[in-house]
């Protein structure tokens, strides 16, 4: 399996904006590639008769019946919000991409 | 057509364009995708329609709408796509504070309807677009820019959750329109059958129906695709088919100047009726999809898809089909067809009158009456203002078999509509108008004599009463009574003989 280099740990982390140091960098690649590499240990077996597994509960089609019920009162779903201007959530302004 | 069509058409000349559309629409349900928030939010105050699943607390399980689901079969049923045995859920990872969780619960391996089409009509004739995938997922809460700035100084955005959650049907085209126009239509005609399948308001205006385009223009006889731009925010259908012109247009005009395109989201401005940037497209998008864990999958057997299949009622071209059939014309038919409220006025009428023919139902839905629905709206009867569908059949009926002539009949029709006159009441003030035997005889009298041919037919033993009955009710502009002109030209004709 191919290993991580510096400039995809790098994407990584900007994907789920983590600022690291260059320290912690040079950490997490040798950390990540050592995960891989049990990966890569796991991929020698022979799956090829075993279908593709997104689940381990044995549960399919658990649906509910479209019926709407209260929701919470404002106040509660506020009362964590780091800021808030009324009743909404304030949070730094995003500009450009997502 | 505007200056930027006609330049977008002779770019076309040149240039094919190669188009995909992808329209987001929110589904009618009463509860939200995974929880039971109420979908019912419209003009509600912010953060009132949310509970710990739709606000992505840790530990919230989500637990699917079966309607939801059902909604997406039936739209993927409609559109002849096919339904996959399995399909499983899957977490769309990106950063946004529209999206509590950090990821969006979507479908991406296996969507839920696959390889479906729809054939629309434009004016260069019946054009069938292919859908590559309709698939299911959730929306996300709906940002607004905060004016003032936070305690910090930094610009603010304000977040309401209510949305987040709602259920969100994504369906994706090929590439493979090629004219603003079939964009355009495409998106129409959705509408309507979203609207028709009843899963979907669709209002564009409302958010409730969101369209994509991707543009990008190759020389004509060339294979390889040319740099692709992303247009949004096009709130109305033909918002959609000029900001597509538009981008034809820029697109050929940077080419033909040797100026490079960038991979892009651009926004329309129905303002500057332009289309504007919004960000580069330049990094291609990483939302590291993988199983979603706390949905089991979803297994869609045969006779599930069966009883849906059986609740998808008649399509809008099969219907506007079995209407041409029935005498209306084919624009006609798709004006009714493309309108909700006449298309049941339609049915409505027909249902009550079987001997009408539909073009007169057709004329009397697309006029009269459609002049009054958008004025006074639509009774529970399913026709406009007071007016009730049997009653409107029987006048119909009246001036179909000649017993009221048409300037009266249209008369009897707008007094109908105006306060709900029964049809009996108003058919009998005319009946009474002219109901002297002398001025009848002198109307019989003069038909007689004008038509010596059907006088002569008579005497062979022809069926010409019908005929002259006829010509006596169109000279009295229908205000006869057609059982005492009857009697009276049969006497007449009997003295003749």
């Amino acid at each position: 399996m191919a290993s991580l280099s510096r400039a995809d740990v790098e994407h990584v982390a900007h994907l789920a904006r983590l600022g690291l140091t260059p320290e912690e960098l040079a950490r997490l690649e040798g950390q990540l590639n050592h995960i891989l590499d049990q990966y890569a240990k796991l991929a020698e077996l022979d799956t090829d008769a075993i279908p593709p597994t997104a689940q381990t509960i044995e549960l399919e089609n658990i649906l509910r019946y479209d019926a709407a019920r209260g929701s919470l009162p404002a106040a509660e779903v506020l009362a964590n919000a780091p800021e808030r201007d009324g009743d909404f959530f304030v949070v730094p302004a995003i500009l450009g991409g997502e | 057509m505007t200056a930027t069509a006609e330049r977008a058409a002779s770019a076309l000349e040149r240039y094919e364009a190669v188009i995909g559309i992808e329209i987001h629409c929110q589904l009618r349900t009463a509860s939200k995708m995974f929880c039971s928030c109420s979908t019912q939010y419209d003009g509600a105050p912010p953060n009132t329609h949310t509970c710990p699943v739709c606000l992505g607390l840790p530990g919230a399980l989500p637990v699917m709408n079966k309607a939801a689901v059902e909604h997406v079969i039936a739209t993927g049923l409609a559109i002849e796509a096919s339904v996959p045995e399995h399909t499983q859920w899957e977490r769309k990872n990106y950063f946004y504070p529209d999206l509590p969780k950090g990821y969006q619960i979507s479908q991406y391996a296996i969507p839920l309807a696959a390889d479906g089409r729809l054939t629309v009509d434009t004016s260069a004739g019946p054009f069938t677009v292919l859908i590559r995938r309709a698939h299911l997922e959730e929306d996300t809460a709906k940002l607004a820019h905060g004016d003032a700035p936070s305690s910090s100084g930094y610009r603010t955005t304000l977040v309401d959750f209510n949305r987040s959650g709602a259920p969100l049907m994504e369906i994706v085209t090929e590439p493979c329109l090629r004219t603003a126009e079939q964009a355009r239509r495409y998106a129409e005609e959705l509408q309507l059958l979203l609207r028709a399948i009843g899963v979907s308001d669709a209002d564009m205006e409302r958010g409730q129906m969101r369209v994509e385009a991707n543009v990008s223009l190759r020389p004509r006889g060339t294979e390889p695709f040319g740099t692709r731009v992303e247009v949004k925010n096009m709130n109305s259908f033909r918002a959609v088919e000029r900001a597509i012109a538009y981008e034809i247009d820029r697109q050929a005009a940077a080419i033909d100047a040797g100026e490079p395109l960038s991979m892009e989201t651009r926004g329309w401005d129905d303002g500057r009726q332009a289309t504007y940037r919004m960000r580069s497209k330049e990094t291609s998008e990483d939302y590291r999809y993988f199983p979603e864990p706390d949905l089991p999958p979803l297994r869609v057997d045969r006779a599930w898809i069966e009883r849906i299949r059986d609740g998808v009622p008649e399509l809008p071209a099969a219907r506007r089909k079995r209407y041409v059939a029935a005498g209306i014309t084919p624009y006609d038919a798709s004006v009714i067809v493309a309108d909700q409220g006449m298309t049941g006025a339609f049915e409505a009428i027909s249902a009550a009158g079987a001997a009408v023919p539909a073009k007169e139902v057709a004329n009397f839905v697309t006029g009269p009456h459609a002049r009054l629905a958008k004025a006074a709206g639509l009774n529970p009867r399913g026709t406009a203002g007071p007016s009730d569908p049997r009653e409107i059949a029987a006048i119909l009926a009246a001036i179909a078999d000649g017993t009221v002539g048409r300037p009266i009949g249209r008369d009897l029709l707008d007094r109908h509509l105006a306060d709900g006159t029964p049809a009996a009441d108003l058919l009998a003030t005319v009946r009474s108008t002219i109901s002297d035997d002398d001025d009848l005889l002198a109307h019989v009298e003069a038909v007689i004599r004008a038509n010596p041919k059907a006088v002569a037919d008579f005497r062979a033993g022809k069926p010409v009463t019908g005929f002259f009955v006829g010509q006596v009710m169109r000279a009295t502009g229908g205000a006869a009574d057609a059982a005492r002109v009857t009697a009276l030209v049969r006497a007449r004709l009997e003295a003749e003989g």
